[in-house]
């Protein structure tokens, strides 16, 4: 809502204010100003002029050279618009005038003659472009005759007056006017506020019902409406301040009759509606739903289908209006409307809202009807627009008007005490203190002690419960004097559960391994929701949550993993020429096994994580190493051993991971993620080099995990080391030989180490050489050699029958 | 017999003082300790002697040695350590060559944020909860007073999956639920931090993923002025001790009254200036008393129970705190940018 700070001047006394004070003032006590915006740059030596006479300059088709009287001179002054001539007012700037943009006006010559001055369009004066009216917009502006010849322009045309933009939430509709601003300022500054005055004189012996009835089908919809008919109205321009007015609060002046319905709607928040009565085609007004199908071409241009949801105003037989959204083209007033039918009325917000949604047309109407409007204010306005037609477009008024009227206009009443208050704000405030701020309010009361039943008036319909009036009271009081305290309550402990501080240990190792948290979108795309999705999620036939309405294909889909989502941070950085990168990100999956979603789906914790490039580099000693598999799967090995749980790995094959670089992550048996390499062609897709991902199911590791270590006895007895070189086929998995030894070792051998793994020269093709180292210890007492003998020839006797091979040399 | 033993005395420490090599100081303690050293021999003479003399000398004779090895002790420490000394003198390296680099990773800016914020409010004894990203219609409006068709939805433009599922727009369904769950029987003390979604287009200032963190006091006796206690210590605790806060009127479906809170610029201390669009003031969170509606469906008796919440945006947080200057910043994830803010 945008108010001009001269025109709030008429209903309110705003003191030596200046708007920045005021707008401070406002903020501070419930509607926020978003700017403070002036008319116009500030200009200096611009006043009324008086074309004495016009010719065409001698040299020039397009050029004007006139005479103009200013006041206390004469200038000769050239001018190129198409709308000037002599007997005009209008606006001239001086020699030695300074226009907005700094713009100054100097003594030249124009084809060979002296020009003194400019003759001025709004436009120049600084007038914001769209709200000059349309027939003036490539031209000066003319004054009404009646104006002063030399007096200075800027109060003529309102340029000093500031706007104030205020931001208005769906609470407080009643902003949405003049009167409720000045309501609300009078409050502030503890003022009166001076209501309009809406006393026609009434033409003898016609009434309005003489020319028009009214029948509401949908009262439901539209309990109140109200047919005002006046006659003989002359379309002109409005009154200058009218124009003056209506500029500042961004609308464009048209002519005096929608200038004035436009007027009124800003100054009461009530939207008004006129037709032109010889265009209406009947002496009715029927509202109803419309039919399913029916169309109508609205003042746009545009032709509606509409349904039974959209209210309409017809004529008994077709759509006038939409109800509360726009007129309909038909019953337009134009230049050649003689008499006029004057809608005010009462739509029902949810059903202006359903057609504004419907038909994406919003106006400074519909915004009104849908926060819902003053019931006590319809009538008022109708008869306050009929009252400035009779002025300013001549019009005779008939007495009253066609009514359809079930509409309820209660006032609420709320009832607070002072006790209630103080303890809920923290304060303490007296009685009286609550009574003036009732007062300056403009609420009726009655109070018994300390104890206040509040009449509410119908134009503040937010106000329903203690706590509304409650916040009423305190901001009025201001928020600025409540006093600071802490809650009183018995203390509660903070702290993190278990989870989180699980989640922020995780988040903390692998930062330790060198990897940056990303932060990634959890809506993706078609392509990116099939991709790499670990295998115990996949194999669930999960389908993919899509948004019914997306914003774009971007982000489409509730992300099945992260990873799609982290190697795009990888290719927008490597793009950037950072090409050493290590990523992760913990955070949700959206798994539903619905094949159409209707409950919510599962939202499963993860860990991911990209690395790609160099691991390692220190130029000058000539050390380099490229992340590859190891170094991710150390990371995870370290993760799960810092967790204490058991992770066991196993060569798996996953779209989109290198065939024979990938594992999957076992715990118990059961998939808990994968690790590797991306597929190169991914990665080349990807613009990355070679790229290796990791990613964990956190729910079922949290699950897993046992916050209070078990205690293990830290053995007394020695240990004995036993070392064994395999020569194995080149196929053979290290870790299944391992575990090989593990189970057959056990429970003697302790810890089983890889310590050399080599294939090449002094070994037959297709074999390798795999090097154990065995621990043996035994809890209770010390290992004699025998024991640790039999022990490892059973081992080797086992691997060899089982992988045949042969222990080397 | 007793002067041949203290002239052997005499000479031995002379040469051990004099010698200042390893190998001599090692010869020198053979030629006077060892089987065929001069001590040894003037000991094996002893036999000579009278019963009487005999421990006299001994006793003298074992003086003496103890007196040699000693000296050889230390001289030989003493020479050890001049070795040493030299030997790493020899060793000395260029220490302004530059040392192997240590991969160090860290946490988005957003978490830091969330943690120090979520660390803060555990110190004042909140808990922390959270909650499904995917929401019900019920939990995400309806239970915060936002009952189908209300205007103020338009508030919050939202990613609908079906009718009655979305994308939560907002923590506070974490609240509605907790209330539900703590089931009007004991007092409700937390935050919720989490990710939040917006039918926005993204731009500098809009995206349409971001993060949030919620607080909610629910107990009998909560006053308005506790909020305000209760923001103020979060703002100087937040952004510095010698910020302060002011409290505006706004308006929330959830809260009544509802109050917006702005902090006094860093930038120009309260005079003015571009940052704070010349208002001095730098809005940073909403919050207001709990609505009765909100507390009713959530189990608790607006009659006996009273609460106030609030609710911040950690990218806000961090755009004031850092100066970033584009949301998007925040989830693009270069590099560059996350490690300027990346330090201990």
């Amino acid at each position: 809502m945008l108010v001009s700070y001269n025109w709030l001047k008429n209903y309110v006394d705003l003191g030596n204010l200046t708007p920045e004070e005021l707008a401070e003032k406002i903020t501070k006590s419930g509607i926020e100003i978003e700017g403070v915006e002036y008319v116009a740059e500030k200009s200096t030596d611009v006043v009324v002029g008086y074309v004495m006479s016009c010719e065409q300059h001698p040299n020039a088709d397009k050029l004007n050279l006139c005479q103009v009287d200013v006041g206390d001179q004469q200038l000769q002054i050239i001018c190129g618009a198409p709308n000037i001539a002599e007997g005009q007012k209008v606006a001239v700037a001086k020699p030695g005038a300074v226009l907005p943009g700094n713009f100054k006006i100097k003594k030249v010559k124009l084809r060979g003659i002296e020009s003194n001055g400019m003759i001025c369009s709004l436009k120049e004066l600084g007038i914001e472009e769209k709200y000059i009216p349309t027939d003036i917009a490539d031209g000066i502006f003319v004054f009404p005759e009646d104006v002063t010849v030399g007096e200075n322009v800027d109060e003529l045309l309102n340029l000093n007056d500031a706007v104030l933009e205020l931001d208005i939430l769906p609470n407080r509709a009643d902003a949405l006017s003049m009167l409720g601003v000045a309501y609300e300022v009078g409050a502030i500054l503890d003022q009166q506020v001076n209501l309009p005055d809406e006393a026609v004189t009434i033409t003898k012996d016609n009434a309005a019902e003489n020319y028009i009835s009214v029948e509401v089908e949908a009262a439901d919809l539209n309990p109140y409406y109200g047919a005002f008919i006046i006659r003989d109205v002359e379309i002109k321009a409005s009154p200058l301040w009218m124009r003056n007015y209506l500029m500042a609060a961004g609308i464009r002046p048209i002519n005096n009759v929608v200038d004035i319905t436009n007027y009124v709607l800003l100054e009461y928040g009530q939207p008004l509606h006129a037709f032109d009565y010889d265009k209406f085609e009947s002496e009715k007004v029927l509202v109803r739903r419309a039919a399913n199908g029916e169309t109508m071409v609205t003042l746009d241009d545009q032709e509606r289908t509409l349904s039974e949801k959209n209210l309409v105003i017809t004529n008994g037989k077709e759509p006038v209006a939409l109800a509360g959204v726009m007129g309909g083209a038909n019953t337009e007033v134009t230049a050649e409307t003689k008499n006029v039918l004057l809608e005010a009325a009462y739509f029902n917000s949810k059903s202006v809202r359903g057609t504004v949604k419907q038909t994406g047309l919003r106006s400074e109407s519909s915004t009104r009807f849908e926060k819902g409007i003053d019931p006590n204010r319809v009538k008022k306005a109708g008869t306050r627009a009929c009252l400035l037609m009779q002025q300013f477009a001549g019009g005779k008024v008939a007495a009253g008007a066609a009514e359809f009227d079930e509409l309820d206009r209660t006032e609420n009443v709320v009832e607070v005490n002072l006790e209630q208050i103080n303890k809920r704000l923290g304060t303490e405030m007296t009685a009286e203190d609550v009574a003036s701020i009732l007062k300056r309010l403009k609420f009726d009361f009655n109070q018994g002690g300390s104890l206040f039943s509040v009449q509410v008036p119908t134009r503040r319909g937010d106000i329903t419960i203690f706590e509304d009036m409650l916040e009423e009271v305190a901001r009025i009081y201001g928020y600025d004097n409540l006093p600071f305290t802490l809650p009183q309550g018995a203390g509660l402990a903070g702290a993190l559960t278990i989870r989180q501080s699980l989640k922020r240990k995780v988040k903390n190792y692998i930062e330790g391994t060198g990897l940056m948290e990303a932060m990634t979108y959890s809506l993706t795309d078609e392509v990116d929701i099939k991709r790499l999705i670990s295998p115990e999620i996949s194999e669930h036939k999960s389908t993919p949550v899509a948004l019914s309405l997306p914003m774009s294909e971007e982000h489409k889909y509730l992300r099945l993993s992260i990873l799609p989502e982290i190697l795009q941070v990888l290719s927008y950085n490597s793009a950037r020429n950072q090409t050493n990168l290590g990523y992760y990100e913990v955070g949700s999956i959206f798994v539903s096994d619905e094949p159409t979603v209707t409950k919510q789906p599962d939202e499963k914790l993860r860990l991911s994580g990209a690395l790609t490039g160099k691991w390692l580099e220190q130029p000058w000693q000539q050390e380099k190493k490229d992340v590859d598999f190891y170094i991710v799967k150390g990371i995870v090995e370290g993760l799960f051993d810092y967790l204490k749980l058991t992770v066991s790995f196993r060569q798996a094959k996953i779209a989109d991971m290198h065939p024979g670089r990938c594992a999957v992550l076992e715990m118990s048996g059961q998939t808990i993620g994968f690790i590797g390499q991306l597929h190169p062609i991914l990665a080349k897709e990807l613009d990355l080099k070679e790229t290796f991902v990791f990613d964990v199911n956190l729910e079922i590791v949290f699950a897993a995990y046992d916050s209070i270590p078990s205690y293990t006895l830290i053995p007394k007895y020695p240990s004995v080391a036993r070392d064994i070189a395999f020569i194995l086929d080149e196929d053979v998995n290290a870790g299944d030989v391992k575990e090989l030894i593990e189970e057959i070792g056990a429970p003697l051998v302790n810890r089983v180490d890889i310590f050399d793994v080599y294939q090449g020269a002094n070994l037959e093709e297709g074999k390798k050489s795999i090097a154990y180292s065995l621990l043996y210890q035994h809890p209770e007492k010390t290992l004699k050699d025998d024991e640790v003998e039999e022990s490892y020839q059973k081992i080797v006797a086992s691997v060899n029958e089982k992988f045949n091979s042969y222990v080397r040399s | 017999m007793k002067e041949q033993l203290e002239a052997i005395q005499a000479e031995a420490l002379e040469r051990i003082s004099q010698t200042e090599d390893m190998k001599e100081l090692q010869d020198i303690k053979v030629a006077y300790l060892g089987k065929k050293g001069s001590l040894t021999g003037v000991l094996r003479g002893m036999g000579k002697l009278s019963k009487e003399e005999r421990p006299v000398v001994g006793e003298i004779a074992n003086k003496v040695r103890e007196v040699i090895t000693t000296a050889f002790d230390g001289k030989s420490e003493k020479l050890e350590m001049a070795r040493l000394e030299q030997q790493l003198e020899a060793e000395a390296i260029d220490v302004t060559l530059p040392g192997r680099p240590v991969k160090v990773g860290g946490p988005h800016l957003l978490t830091s944020i969330v943690e120090e914020l979520e660390d803060l409010f555990i110190g004042m004894g909140y808990e922390v909860r959270e909650g499904p990203e995917v929401e019900t219609d019920f939990f995400n409006f309806e239970a915060l007073n936002l009952p189908k068709d209300h205007p103020a939805r338009d508030m919050q433009d939202t990613f609908y999956i079906t009718n009655e599922l979305l994308l939560r727009t907002h923590t506070s369904p974490v609240q509605a639920r907790t209330m539900r769950e703590y089931k009007g029987e004991k007092p409700v003390k937390m935050i919720c931090p989490g990710k939040v979604y917006r039918r926005d287009t993204d731009d500098a200032t809009h995206s349409h993923q971001f993060t949030q963190i919620e607080g909610l006091y629910v107990d009998k006796n909560v006053r308005m002025s506790d909020l305000k206690g209760t923001l103020d210590t979060f703002a100087k605790k937040m952004f510095g001790e010698e910020r302060e806060i002011r409290l505006r009127p706004s308006f929330f479906p959830f809260t009544e009254p509802s109050v917006e809170m702005d902090i006094s610029c860093k930038v120009c201390n309260g005079a003015g200036c571009n940052v704070c669009k010349g208002t001095g003031w730098i809005e940073i969170l909403g919050g207001g008393m709990v609505h009765p509606k909100v507390l009713e469906m959530g189990g608790y008796d607006p009659e006996v129970y009273s609460g106030f919440a609030f609710g911040m945006g950690p990218e806000r947080i961090a755009m004031l705190k850092y100066g970033v200057n584009d949301i998007r910043q925040f989830y693009t994830n270069d590099i560059r940018f996350l490690k300027q803010y990346h330090k201990a």
